[in-house]
């Protein structure tokens, strides 16, 4: 008789006796029933792949270990350690849900790195220099309230204090070396944007 | 003559795994060893 029509039980005894072929029959066999089971439940190519593959590791761990029990039949066996994984499968994601990426969903729509990237960060260097640039070109009392404020972080209080002035005095000069500095942004038609 | 209402079925394909998974499972068989000795079960792997 030809080995592919030799029934269940002959091929796994075949194959604890040591004939790889007798492997090979029964996955072919029933590659496409398994395969199914898994998949009708995962519903996943890639992660019913590896259930399959961890079945039938299981299997021919039991079979080479001699640990078979030949009470129940072959491929029902089979199938109860398939579903076995794929709830431990469900155990895993539940606990660690996984993501994929599909036309619809993309995991980087919830999830995004908020670190500045390379160009962002040349664009924001080249911005600081030409805003410094521009500072030059203020009278000093507003320069000096404006690198007090912005960089050296120093509130009007201080900024009055240090520089003997009213804080409205402070705050006025202030607001006439933004408006300048957009005047001159503005007639020398400079873009500063990140 | 009664109508049939229900669609129908489209024929699906067969569902089988990757030809990568069979052979991998058929080569790891081929490649383990499992050994009793006493209360222990040790796998050995050949290569």
């Amino acid at each position: 008789m030809a080995i592919t029509q030799l029934p269940d039980a002959l091929l796994v005894r075949r194959y604890i006796d040591g004939d790889e072929t007798a492997l090979s029959t029964l996955v072919k066999r029933h590659e496409s029933k398994i395969f199914g089971f898994i998949y009708s439940k995962v519903l996943d190519r890639d992660i019913s792949d590896d259930i399959f593959q961890d079945t039938f590791i299981k299997v021919i761990k039991t079979l080479k270990s001699n640990s078979y029990n030949e009470e129940g039949k072959f491929l029902p066996w089979v199938m109860r350690i398939a579903h076995n994984l794929i709830i431990d499968h469900f155990r895993k994601t539940k606990k660690m849900p996984m993501y994929r990426e599909t036309e619809e969903f993309s995991i980087f729509s919830i999830m995004s790195d908020n670190s500045p990237n390379i160009e962002n960060r040349i664009i924001t260097d080249q911005v600081e220099k030409d805003l410094i640039k521009l500072l030059k070109e203020l009278p000093d009392d507003q320069r000096e309230v404006v690198e007090m404020r912005i960089y050296q972080d120093l509130s009007f209080k201080e900024i009055s204090e240090s520089t003997g002035v009213s804080i409205n005095t402070a705050l006025g000069r202030m607001r006439y070396a933004l408006i300048n500095l957009r005047r001159i942004i503005d007639k020398n038609q400079i873009i500063l944007t990140n | 003559m009664a109508k049939i209402y229900s669609k129908k079925k489209n024929a699906t394909p067969k569902m089988l795994p990757k030809k990568e998974t069979v052979n991998f499972i058929l080569n790891y068989s081929k490649v383990l060893r499992i050994d009793k000795i006493g209360e222990g079960i040790f796998e050995t792997i050949l290569n």
